[in-house]
Formats: C-alpha cells, sequence, structure tokens
C-alpha cells in the first residue's frame, strides 16, 4: 500500500515476517514496514478473524499487534525495527498449545 | 533521595513535554520524561532528530522544522529522558508503572504532568477497518518518520487543517493524490467567520491555510465538497470507496488506500485514571480535564499540558506545559510565588495569542453530524467487533450507560481500551434515549492503561512496598 520514497543505504537491515525475509530500515517502525508488503493485512481479528492492517501509527488502535520473538505480541507502530529481527502475524484467537 | 525519584514526572515528550521539561531543569527541579516514542517531537514533531539530517526537512514546512531546536533544548536540559516506555499505571504519591523492553519497573515522583497529546477523532463508517483505510495522521507519520507515500494514487476524505497540510506535504514529496472528499458541511463558513475579529492576531495562520488550498486547487485532482456518508469495500481488503454528498450525488472510486480525518480529541485515559475531572466541551466535540489556571487537574499536584488539556497545536502546548512547570517549582520552593506569577503572565499572552483561531477553527471544521450516528452495519467497537446496530437495539432496553453496555457487549473491552469507541457509543446512547452527550458520560477507565504481560507484572520484583 505504502511505497518508501529513499534507499536506505548503510541503514537496510532485514527482517524475517512469518518467515520470509523483507527489507527494512534499521529504526523505523515494524507497522511501516508491514503496509509495505503485498499482503496488505497484518493480523486477522480474534472475533471474526477479519483482516486489519495499521490505522493510527500513534499508539491508540492497537491494530498494527503483531508478534516479536523475544517480546511477545507488541504495538508494531511503537516497535523499531532491527536487523534479523522475527516476526509473527497474528491469525484469529490464541490457543492454548500451538 | 532514591534514584527512581524525580520533582516532577512528565508523560510525554511532544511539545508541552518538552518545554515544561526544559522550564523545570531551569528552576532546579528534577525531572524524568517518560514517552512512549523512540525519540523526543511528539506527534507533531514526530522523528524531528533523524530527520533533520535529509533532505526531507526542507518539504515538511518551518512547523516542523521548529522541532529541531526544541529537541535540541530538551536534551541538553537535563532532565533524565526514558524513551520507547509504556506508562500504565499511576498511583496516588505518586508511584508510576511503566514498561520498557518488556522490563516492567515504578518510579515516584512529587507532581505530574501528563502531556499526553491527542489521537485522531475515530471516524466509524461502513469498511473503515479494512486494510487500506488509515487516517491522515496516520499517513502523516509514515511521511515524516519513515518517508513513506502511498503506492498508488490516494484518496482523502475528512475536514480539517491536517488534511490539506498533508496533502500539500504529499505533493511536496512526489506522492500522488486521487481525490479529495471533503466532509465539511455546507454552509459553515459565513457561521465561523464570526469568529475572524478575534482571531486577526494570527493572519499568518490564515493566509498559511488559505495558500495551501489554493496550490490543491491548482494541482487539478478532484475535490468533491460537502461529503456526509463514506463507504469502503473490498474482498480482505480496501477496492473501493463509496460516497454521498449533502444533496444526494452519489460516487465510487477504485482505490487502494483511503485516508480518514475529521479532527482530533484530548487522550483522556491517564487523567480519568486518575480521576480526574473533565467536562465536556461543547465547541470541540470532546471531554477536557477540568483544570485551573496553570493546568492542574482536580487531583492536587497532577498537571494536563498540551492538547490534552483541549486542543490548541503545538504553539499552545509550549506555554501549557511551562505553566505547569512553574507551579510546581513554586510549590517546591524554587520560586516564589511572585516570580511565578510574573513569569506566567507572559506564558498566558502566549498561550491566549496561540488560542485566538481557534473558535473560527473549532466551528469551520467541527464534525459533520454523520461520524455520531453511524449506520447500524457499522463497527464502533474494531476491537471486539460490535456494531452500532448492536448498540441501539440495547440502548434502549432500560437506560443503560456506556459502562452496563460495555460488560453487555464487550465493546470498548479490547486491547485499544475504548479509544476508538468511546465517543461513537457516548453518542449512539444519548441519541437512543434523548439525553444530552454530556450526560451519557464514558467509560470508566481502569488501570492498566497498555496491556501488560504477567511476564512484565512479574519483572517489578519490588521490594518495598508502594509507600
Amino acid at each position: 500500500m505504502f511505497r518508501k520514497l529513499h534507499d536506505p543505504g548503510a541503514s537496510a537491515v532485514t527482517i524475517h515476517i512469518d518467515g520470509r525475509p523483507v527489507a527494512a530500515e534499521a529504526g523505523e517502525s515494524l507497522a511501516a514496514v508491514l503496509l509495505r508488503q503485498p499482503e496488505g493485512w497484518s493480523r486477522t481479528t480474534p472475533v471474526l478473524e477479519s483482516p486489519r492492517a495499521p490505522y493510527c501509527m500513534m499508539g491508540v488502535c492497537f491494530e498494527c499487534l503483531v508478534e516479536v520473538e523475544g517480546l511477545g505480541e507488541v504495538q508494531g507502530c511503537l516497535t523499531p525495527v532491527r536487523d534479523g529481527m522475527n516476526v509473527t502475524r497474528q491469525q484469529g484467537r490464541r490457543r492454548l498449545s500451538a | 533521595m532514591s534514584a527512581d525519584y524525580s520533582d516532577i514526572l512528565i508523560v510525554g515528550a511532544g511539545p508541552a513535554g518538552m518545554a515544561a521539561a526544559v522550564t523545570a531543569r531551569k528552576h532546579g527541579l528534577t525531572v524524568r520524561v517518560v514517552d512512549d516514542q523512540p525519540a523526543p517531537g511528539g506527534q507533531i514533531w514526530r522523528d524531528v532528530e533523524t530527520v533533520a539530517a535529509t533532505p526531507r526537512l526542507a518539504r515538511l514546512g518551518e512547523a516542523y522544522r521548529a522541532g529541531v531546536d526544541r529537541a535540541a533544548a530538551f536534551r541538553a536540559c537535563g532532565a533524565i529522558y526514558e524513551p520507547q516506555s509504556q506508562l500504565w499505571q499511576i498511583e496516588p504519591g505518586f508511584r508510576a508503572f511503566l514498561t520498557r523492553d518488556g522490563q516492567a519497573r515504578s518510579v515516584t515522583a512529587a507532581a505530574i504532568i501528563l502531556a499526553t497529546g491527542a489521537q485522531e477523532r475515530p471516524v466509524p463508517f461502513p469498511g473503515w477497518t479494512l486494510p487500506g483505510v488509515l487516517t491522515v495522521g496516520a499517513a502523516q507519520i509514515l511521511l515524516k518518520s519513515v518517508d513513506s507515500v502511498p503506492d498508488k494514487p490516494v484518496w482523502i476524505a475528512g475536514s480539517g487543517p491536517l488534511p490539506l497540510l498533508y496533502m500539500t506535504q504529499l505533493l511536496a514529496a512526489g506522492g500522488r493524490i486521487a481525490g479529495f472528499l471533503d466532509t465539511t458541511p455546507r454552509g459553515r463558513l459565513p457561521v465561523a467567520a464570526r469568529h475572524l475579529p478575534a482571531g486577526l492576531s494570527r493572519l499568518g495562520d490564515l493566509a498559511k491555510g488559505l495558500g495551501w488550498s489554493l496550490a490543491l486547487k491548482r494541482a487539478g485532482f478532484p475535490i468533491i465538497r460537502h461529503v456526509a456518508e463514506l463507504r469502503a469495500e473490498g474482498e480482505g481488503r480496501l477496492q473501493r470507496l463509496r460516497y454521498c454528498t449533502e444533496d444526494g450525488r452519489e460516487g465510487t472510486a477504485e482505490a487502494e488506500v483511503l485516508l480518514v480525518h475529521e479532527g482530533v480529541v484530548p487522550n483522556i485515559h491517564a487523567p480519568l485514571a486518575l480521576g480526574c475531572g473533565v467536562t465536556w466541551n461543547a465547541a470541540q466535540h470532546c471531554y477536557v480535564p477540568e483544570l485551573d489556571v496553570w493546568g492542574e487537574t482536580t487531583q492536587a499536584s497532577v498537571f494536563v499540558a498540551g492538547d490534552g488539556a483541549g486542543i490548541g497545536g503545538a504553539e499552545a502546548a509550549e506555554p501549557r506545559g511551562r505553566l505547569a512547570a512553574l507551579r510546581v517549582a513554586a510549590r517546591l520552593g524554587k520560586l516564589s510565588e511572585a516570580a511565578a506569577n510574573e513569569a506566567a503572565r507572559k506564558e498566558r499572552g502566549a498561550l491566549s495569542h496561540a488560542l485566538a483561531l481557534r473558535p473560527f477553527l473549532d466551528t469551520l471544521y467541527a464534525p459533520r453530524p454523520q461520524v455520531f450516528a453511524p449506520a447500524d452495519e457499522t463497527l464502533v467497537c474494531r476491537c471486539e467487533e460490535v456494531t452500532a446496530g448492536d448498540i441501539r437495539a440495547r440502548a434502549v432496553q432500560g437506560r443503560p450507560g456506556p459502562n452496563q453496555l460495555k460488560a453487555f457487549t464487550r465493546a470498548g473491552m479490547g486491547p485499544c481500551q475504548g479509544r476508538q469507541c468511546g465517543y461513537t457509543m457516548a453518542h449512539i446512547v444519548a441519541a437512543a434515549q434523548g439525553r444530552p452527550v454530556a450526560e451519557v458520560g464514558f467509560y470508566r477507565i481502569r488501570p492498566p492503561l497498555k496491556p501488560v504481560t504477567l511476564g512484565e507484572l512479574a519483572s517489578l520484583d519490588e521490594q518495598a512496598p508502594a509507600a
């Protein structure tokens, strides 16, 4: 949905979203990276499993909730990306066993 | 003195929080500033330190550039600054609980300044939860902080200065606009113009706004006036939008991204959780904390400064932040009452100058009535997926308020804790029960203010009980 206007150059990093390598810029918000992915959606809701994507980018809507390895569930718009970050989109409601 | 103590705890590092910190430090107070962003600036000066080193500083405009010096002054002021910290509870006395990097801890302070700013007013309409529908503020943050623009020509729907500013910035950055659905109702200008004489001291702002409008007209994209109803449609993401104007003209357009904006409202969750009194501000269609002339709430030593005190913009936020800091400095004996009053006179002058155009803007850009009366099928609570129809049906069974309806329907119970549905709930209840919205009230806000994991709670590992 969105595209970046500049080449990150030396700040370029790679993160993994659902196991797929994705280019990003160090320090940019994870939600911004999610909005550049072709799928569009970044989670499905626990109630009706409807697709959602970042909406407010300022920490108040919680639509960008996403799973980050080592951090658990975080708001993507408040989480700067780091090289090698492993990110999983949440799908539907939580289950007790994986 | 314990290492976790500071004279003032400031929540938020935007214009108000930074100004409060600088002033408080100047008068010898110890200051801690916690903020959920990774860098100072708040939303208006988001990532300004990083952007300052890039060519995009120039195209974001003068008002944004002003943040460079403010952030530098704040960095140099000697306040303890804790970025990326989520505040989730403040106990009387004061002990505040925050989480940073998955680690929770508590800090203490003699006074609290809540400088938590504003959020965009939620604009519910059918399809507003589809991926591809975002707020104009969200898109502006993407432009400012990560230099991103919508991939395809973007549709923008809304009212207020922000859409005009964003569209101007977007075009300057090389972005493309498919069309602007101006939702400002017909006949607003003559009514708003009555407030112009009081705002004449701010002719520069008026000229700036007019300049944006003229430049956007010249840019050649369609501008559709008096749009009253919106609908977003698509399979799993936004593919098409529909609109209807006040006089019944309908339109459809293919769209990948639709940005919406109907003004901003103060973030009141923290003051509400602290038991601070709030009043309904009819001009701004939102609750604002009850404040004295220093910004102190009905809870002693809890202050609110910045847009959280009522929408006024960055220029009003700074004097408000300084006023609160002056009051605390005087109370803690760092400054005489007379000196505080003298310094406050200048700040109040600056504040009233900054607010001079507000009545005009508030009247011109008051949200269209449809924002508060969404169609039955519209999701009101995005988190728990509760529709306007669900709430309307329940609202007439007895005379429930927002808190009872929350228990009945789960609206307001999700992770955003009512930040996106609170006002819509209040208006639907008011309309269904024939009561004024101010009488209906708001959700009761309880800690934690942000979701906290059991792991974070366990990480508190407190040695001593809270005093």
